[in-house]
This record gives C-alpha cells, sequence and structure tokens, in this order.
C-alpha cells in the first residue's frame, strides 16, 4: 500500500507492505534508528515515537495506522540550528541514562506529557512514564531531567 | 525484530459490512480494533489471520454518550479516550480512574475497550470493574442485534461467548448515582496485573448502611469472577462488612477458580484478595488507605 504521513515535520510517502510495523518502516525504511526495538511487547517504551503528539509503541503498532497522521522521533526534535529540545538537553544536564537504550523513548513520553500538562506534578510525571523502563540509571535522574524541562518549555513559552 | 505474517487489512463501512465481510472470510478473517492484544498473538502465531477486519474506520463505533442515565460507550473508543471523557469522569469515575491505569500510556492511546473485553485475556482490568457495575455490551450480526452482560461475553481466558460474524459494538454502563460507591483497585508488580478487584456498594445513608454489594476479582483466575456469596456479606452497617471481610475474602477466593502461575500460588492471591478488599472497601466509602 502507498503511506503518506508527516514524518518529523516533513512529508513522506512510502511504499509499505500492510503487515509492517512502524518500527519496521521507521527503522528499516527511513533509516531512524533512534527507535529502538527490545520487548516487542508494548511493555519497555524503548521503542515509544509519537503519533499526533500520542506516544505509541511502534514494535507493535501497524505503519497502515499512520496514514495522514504526524509522526514524531527522536531524530525530529532537535532544531535544525542543531539546538536540543529542551528534554534533550536536560537528560544530558542531569546524566539521566547510562547506555542509552531507553532514552529516546523516554524523551519522547515525556514530550507527549509536557506538551499536554505542562505543569505536571512529580506523581504525574511517574504516573504518565512508568510504561518506560530503564535498566541502568535508576529513576530518579530521570524524574529530575523532566522536572528541569517543564520548567524550562513553561518559560519558553 | 518479529515480522508478522502477510495479511489484507479490510476497511467496512458499517458494522454490517464488518460482520459480512468476516463470514465471508471466516477463520482466515478477524476483527482488528486496537491491535494492542491481537498483533502480539499474531506475531507469536498464536493466531494466523490472513485478512483484517479494521473496525477502527466504521463511523460512529467510538462515540461515547449519555443517554437514559445509561453511559454508552463505543467498542472502539480507545482507552485514552474513555479515560479523558468529561463525560465518564462525570457519570462513572471509577470506570475513567480504571481506564487511566489500564497497562501503559500507549497501549491506552491505542488499544480499544471493546477489543479489550472480546479478547478476554486474564490479567486485564476493564471487565472486572464492569462486572460491578453493571456493564452490558451490545453485540450486533447480519441476524440482528442482543444485549447481554459483560460476564456473559466472556467464556474463558482468551475466549468469548462471540459468534461468527458478530460484533460487539456498544458498552453500556448505569451511571453512577449519589446512593452508589464503588472503586477498582490492582496489584501489579510485573507486566500485567496479579490481581484486580472491583466492588460496588448502594448507601442510602452516605456510608452508615449498605444495602447491595456486588464484587468481582480478576486476573487471579481465568476469567473475573462475581462473588456472589460475599456480596450478601458486605451488605448491612459499615461496622458489620467491615468485620465480616475476613470472611467476604474466602467467599470471593472459593468462588474464583484461583490459579497457581508465575504471579504467586492459589494461597498467595487468597491473601492479596484478603488485603485488597479491605483497601478496595475503604476506597469505596472514601476513607484514606493504611
Amino acid at each position: 500500500m502507498k503511506l503518506s504521513f508527516e514524518l518529523n515535520g516533513k512529508p513522506a510517502t512510502l511504499e509499505i507492505e500492510q503487515r509492517e510495523s512502524l518500527a519496521e518502516v521507521l527503522r528499516g525504511r527511513c533509516r531512524l534508528t533512534g527507535v529502538k526495538i527490545s520487548c516487542e511487547a508494548q511493555v519497555c517504551g524503548s521503542c515509544t515515537v509519537l503519533v499526533d503528539g500520542l506516544p505509541v509503541s511502534a514494535c507493535t503498532l501497524l505503519a497502515y495506522e499512520v496514514r495522514g497522521k504526524r509522526v514524531t522521533t527522536i531524530e525530529g526534535l532537535a532544531e535544525e540550528s542543531g539546538r536540543l529540545h529542551p528534554l534533550q538537553q536536560a537528560f544530558l544536564d542531569h546524566f539521566s541514562f547510562q547506555c542509552g537504550y531507553c532514552t529516546p523513548g523516554m524523551i519522547l513520553a515525556a514530550k507527549a506529557l509536557l506538551d499536554d500538562n505542562s505543569v505536571a506534578t512529580d506523581a504525574e510525571i511517574v504516573a504518565h512514564m512508568n510504561g518506560n523502563l530503564c535498566r541502568c540509571t535508576g529513576y530518579l535522574p530521570i524524574l529530575k531531567a523532566i522536572r528541569q524541562a517543564a520548567n524550562e518549555m513553561r518559560d519558553e513559552k | 525484530m518479529t515480522t508478522l505474517s502477510r495479511f489484507e487489512i479490510h476497511q467496512p463501512a458499517s458494522a454490517l459490512e464488518a460482520s459480512q465481510m468476516l463470514a465471508h472470510y471466516g477463520e482466515d478473517a478477524g476483527f482488528y480494533a486496537g491491535g494492542t492484544e491481537l498483533l502480539l498473538a499474531m506475531k507469536h502465531s498464536a493466531l494466523n489471520y490472513r485478512h483484517l477486519i479494521d473496525l477502527k474506520v466504521v463511523p460512529g463505533l467510538n462515540s461515547i454518550d449519555v443517554r437514559n442515565g445509561f453511559l454508552e460507550i463505543g467498542a472502539t473508543s480507545t482507552h485514552r479516550s474513555i479515560e479523558r471523557s468529561a463525560l465518564v469522569e462525570q457519570h462513572q469515575p471509577a470506570m475513567a480512574e480504571m481506564e487511566s491505569q489500564v497497562a501503559n500510556v500507549r497501549v491506552r492511546a491505542t488499544g480499544t475497550l471493546g477489543g479489550n473485553l472480546c479478547f478476554a485475556e486474564p490479567h486485564s482490568d476493564p471487565a472486572t470493574l464492569l462486572l460491578v457495575l453493571g456493564g452490558t455490551v451490545k453485540i450486533e450480526s447480519a441476524a440482528g442485534a442482543r444485549e447481554i452482560p459483560v460476564g456473559d461475553l466472556i467464556a474463558g481466558a482468551y475466549a468469548s461467548t462471540l459468534q461468527a460474524g458478530e460484533i460487539l459494538t456498544k458498552i453500556t454502563i448505569p451511571c453512577a448515582k449519589p446512593t452508589h460507591r464503588s472503586a477498582y483497585m490492582k496489584f501489579q508488580i510485573h507486566e500485567r496485573p496479579t490481581l484486580g478487584l472491583g466492588l460496588w456498594l448502594e448507601t442510602p445513608d452516605d456510608g452508615r448502611t449498605f444495602t447491595s454489594a456486588r464484587v468481582a476479582v480478576g486476573c487471579v483466575c481465568p476469567f473475573p469472577a462475581r462473588g456472589l456469596n460475599a456480596e450478601k456479606l458486605l451488605t448491612g452497617s459499615c461496622t458489620e462488612v467491615e468485620k465480616r471481610l475476613p470472611e467476604a475474602t474466602d467467599a470471593i477466593a472459593d468462588a474464583a477458580d484461583l490459579l497457581d502461575d508465575h504471579e504467586g500460588s492459589a494461597e498467595y492471591k487468597r491473601h492479596l484478595i484478603h488485603v485488597f478488599l479491605r483497601r478496595v472497601f475503604r476506597k469505596a466509602i472514601g476513607e484514606a488507605l493504611d
């Protein structure tokens, strides 16, 4: 099938098979390897991307589902100038990763939250992020980074 | 990365056309409502459909309305849309809260309530609460429509009572009244809940006495079960009911087919019911949890 959608702010049209997951299309056809594959069961969150601003598991969502929609991956977050998104910068500032495998999914999940609720409390952040697993850092640096980014994103508005 | 076997997606214009498509393709076809469970089963070749009939494109199947004292939720409403619905929050807040805790944000953004119920995954939340809220489902096919209690939809683990060509189109829940108290709680340390417990009470005097009760348990057993014998024990004065909670625990545990599995022994699950029945009772009547 022909799939037309918006990918990181630019129109995209691809020929895909209906059985292909969004992760297969993004990684294999679009070479966006920031979409990380791990559990393949919608449990870990490493393959999180945003579809019309909502976090989804690209490993288990058919690419067919994004026809006409906006898809955002980690590659689409930084500005053209290279300036990082406040969440990316905050994850660096707080060293909120070690191996980094979960980081794209963490940042995109957090972006979905902060775009919707820029005054999220710690409890709301934890509830929202509880489906994104990290096996290196412990979660406190991640929480701190999201708090910092929330403050910056509010100030920028 | 797991690649699915080839299939073709079909887009019906109505529930009736979807039913006809399923009849046409027979066992080679399945309904596709959110995919959060279906696609996992297909990845593992537990299901091998060559045709998926996409119910999400059927107009009107994802509406949420209130009519004549009942909340009507279209089958392809996502967990997120129910969690965020002002109507659900206003008319059945226990449902909105339960939906806000289903799986994770990603599953809630794509998974649908109708799909969840038809899939009958044992470690799932919605059916357990719907049993105590008095939820019913509308089932349509070329032969007509029928409405059945949620309990009659679920035949067992991963099995519904839907016949070939039948589609679940709507979930109907009586709106909460000021005399109603209800709550759902779960216990979860793995990917899916180990225990889900739903409680509904009717109180004419703001929690001093309870004239009617419904309780259901899920996840610890192959499919959610009402604790009918426990429900009698959960009526009477608040003090009496609190004293009878241990007895009610046993009645709930006896009504469910408690499993020994990787989540724990049947004995452990009985203990969980004991702990959580007290908590869910406190939560339902608005008392602080210990």
